[in-house]
């Protein structure tokens, strides 16, 4: 049976490299059917992606791609977008990717406010090399570099989003698939930088060494410490422990980078003219 | 917008502003960068500049986000450049490995100061010329320029930009402290005058588009992003469809081409100069700013009666062996002098076969070296 999804996949690349039970194809089905909801011209769009397994995503779709070095997936979308503001920029990257090595791009990447999608498949942990434990493995979670539990607090990506500039932030999960699909849906239609992270999970090695050793069970724990806004304020504090909050965190309207540097070349043109 | 530029016309000018200019003739359109002692007024006047024409700037966060910044703008299809000094030059490596891999045509300036780390921010040093070379890991091939005058500046800033677009690759332009901040008379080019290379671009439709399959001279063609050629782009190793690979042969002939297309080309991109070398029986090979030093000492050794002649290098990679080669075979020493304790020498020694004597002269107290030391080391070594 044909979906929508085979008008945007290279069927060449596939079977694709993910563990049975990997969410990155849930999150790749997502962002298929949200840039189709919208109705794109492919040729206008440009995924990139840093490195790690979700990264890999922008090899299976067929627009303009770029699987770009660890962390730094951001700044190579800026160029892009700052070389050709028509184009819609989309950026897949892993919790380790944006975090860790491309934390100081991603607060940056914010701060400027241009306009880019930022989509964050949080495993909880580096999958790709075999299970060391990243800036968003929970305290006291194990990982292969964590063999006596993490001790490490982590981010919050949603509120580091929030107070260094971001436009649109919200967090899903690949258990709520049509929640997240929404959130990636608005986060791409809006102007400026929009960040959606989406919890995901990694059986082979987040959930074997944490005690989840079936996608089936990983996805259940998923479900249940993913709580709405409103269910979250009326939990207590020890209640919230483990938990996150999931929908939509902030969206509002100013004009992203491009646009003011338009104004800059305005500027530049009305002054400078002939040097 | 060219038009703003069409009047011949002579300034004194800095030799980070000779680089500005250079670029904007080349058709730089974009500028990532982040501030750093001695390149920083290459970013300043591309920031007052590029607006004017329609270009961009942008304030990177650092050096590795300033380098990636200017590929993905080259792949969304403007002419970009970086500028940057040592440590800065050390977190550019990352992606700079990333646009030799993909063949995306930019320039990097190096104002290079002395190092190791931060060094000695104010003072001249040619310490990066291996960096220029083995700089980012894998075998790689790289263009590196590195002119001796504010006017060469100029000149070969144009050149780094035509040889990048022409052979898909990023060229090093490799400056010094000294030649980036002295001011000479600079005589500036039209764009009548001066000849701009773009990239090749796919004349097949996009169905039947290998993002990396070459033409017969070594090149793909080039689509941007954004004009109706879906493709993918990768660090990994990938095939003529731009997708990882992981066949053996696919490897081999991929880096044995990224190689080739630079080696196959060296009598275009090699570009040197020669003074008094025809009756020289002493070489000086030099290059930057000792070059004009050494030009120097060749006239005061000739009215000793020496005959000294000097091959100044403006190609530094790829290196000029056979010219080397044959100079060796002619003269019986070669002296070279730079301001580092022996990085191009090795080339040259390696040139040279042993046909001839070749001794390093190296200073690195952050002082430009003299003509009257280089000609000291000629009578010095003339004696042995």
């Amino acid at each position: 049976m044909k979906t929508v999804i085979d008008n945007y996949i290279r069927k060449e690349m596939f079977p694709n490299i993910w563990c049975p039970g990997c969410g990155n194809g849930i999150v790749l089905g997502a962002i298929i059917r949200a840039i189709d909801e919208l109705k794109w011209d492919k040729n206008k769009i440009v995924a990139v992606s840093g490195i790690g397994c979700s990264s890999r995503i922008t090899g299976y779709v067929d627009f303009c791609t770029m699987n770009t070095t660890h962390g730094r997936a951001l700044p190579f979308a800026t160029g892009i977008k700052m070389a050709n503001p028509d184009l819609k920029v989309i950026v897949v990257m892993g919790d380790g990717d944006c975090s860790a090595i491309g934390g100081n791009h991603f607060i940056h990447a914010a701060r400027r406010n241009i306009d880019l999608t930022a989509i964050i498949i949080n495993n909880m942990i580096y999958g790709m090399t075999g299970g060391q434990y990243s800036p968003l493995t929970p305290t006291g979670k194990f990982g292969s570099t964590a063999p006596y539990g993490n001790i490490d607090q982590t981010f919050d990506l949603a509120e580091l989003a929030t107070v260094a500039g971001a436009s649109y932030v919200a967090r899903g999960t690949v258990y709520n698939v049509r929640q997240s699909t929404s959130l990636i849906k608005k986060a791409l239609d809006k102007k400026g930088f929009s960040v959606v992270e989406i919890i995901s999970d990694c059986p082979v090695s987040y959930g074997k060494m944490n005690k989840m050793k079936s996608p089936v069970d990983m996805l259940k724990w998923i479900k249940d410490m993913a709580v709405s806004k409103k269910v979250w304020e009326e939990l207590s504090s020890d209640e919230k422990e483990g938990k996150y909050v999931v929908g939509e965190f902030l969206s509002k309207d100013r004009p992203d980078y491009t646009e003011r540097y338009k104004e800059i070349i305005k500027k530049a043109q009305e002054m400078g003219g002939n040097k | 917008m060219n038009n703003l530029r069409k009047k011949k016309n002579i300034k004194l000018l800095q030799g980070n502003e000779a680089c500005a200019e250079g670029a904007l003739l080349a058709g730089v359109r974009f500028f990532a960068g982040y501030p750093i002692t001695p390149s920083s007024e290459i970013a300043e006047n591309m920031a007052r500049e590029l607006p004017k024409i329609g270009g961009k700037f942008i304030q990177m966060e650092d050096e590795i986000a300033s380098m990636a910044a200017v590929i993905g703008a080259s792949i969304a299809g403007l002419k970009s450049l970086t500028a940057t000094s040592g440590p800065g030059m050390c977190l550019k490596q990352e992606n700079l490995g990333f646009a030799i891999i993909n063949e995306i045509p930019c320039v990097v300036v190096n104002a290079q100061r002395g190092g190791p780390s931060t060094g000695l921010p104010t003072k001249p040093s040619q310490g990066d010329m291996m960096q220029a070379r083995w700089g980012t890991h894998g075998d790689h091939p790289i263009i590196a320029l590195a002119p001796s005058t504010v006017n060469e500046i100029l000149t070969l800033t144009i050149k780094a930009f035509n040889f990048s677009e022409k052979y898909r690759t990023p060229v090093i332009l490799l400056l010094d402290e000294v030649i980036a901040h002295m001011r000479e008379k600079v005589e500036i080019p039209t764009l009548e005058d001066i000849e701009v290379i773009n990239r090749k671009k796919p004349t097949v439709p996009p169905e039947e588009y290998l993002p990396f399959k070459p033409d017969e001279d070594g090149i793909p063609p080039m689509a941007n992003f954004g004009e109706g050629y879906p493709y993918h782009i990768t660090g990994l190793v990938h095939n003529y469809k731009g997708l990882p690979t992981s066949n053996s042969q696919e490897i081999d002939a991929f880096i044995r081409r990224l190689h080739n297309k630079i080696q196959n080309n060296i009598k275009e991109i090699i570009i040197n100069e020669k003074y008094f070398l025809d009756d020289a029986k002493i070489a000086l090979i030099a290059y930057g700013s000792v070059a004009r030093a050494a030009e120097r000492t060749v006239k005061l050794s000739r009215e000793e009666g020496l005959k000294v002649g000097l091959l100044k290098l403006l190609t530094i990679w790829p290196f000029c062996f056979e010219e080397v080669n044959k100079l060796a075979q002619q003269v019986d020493l070669i002296i070279v002098p730079e301001m580092n304790l022996g990085q191009m020498v090795l080339e040259v020694e390696r040139a040279s076969q042993g046909k001839c004597r070749v001794v390093p002269y190296g200073r690195v107290d952050g002082e430009l070296i003299n003509p009257i030391e280089i000609l000291g080391k000629i009578r010095e070594e003339i004696k042995k």
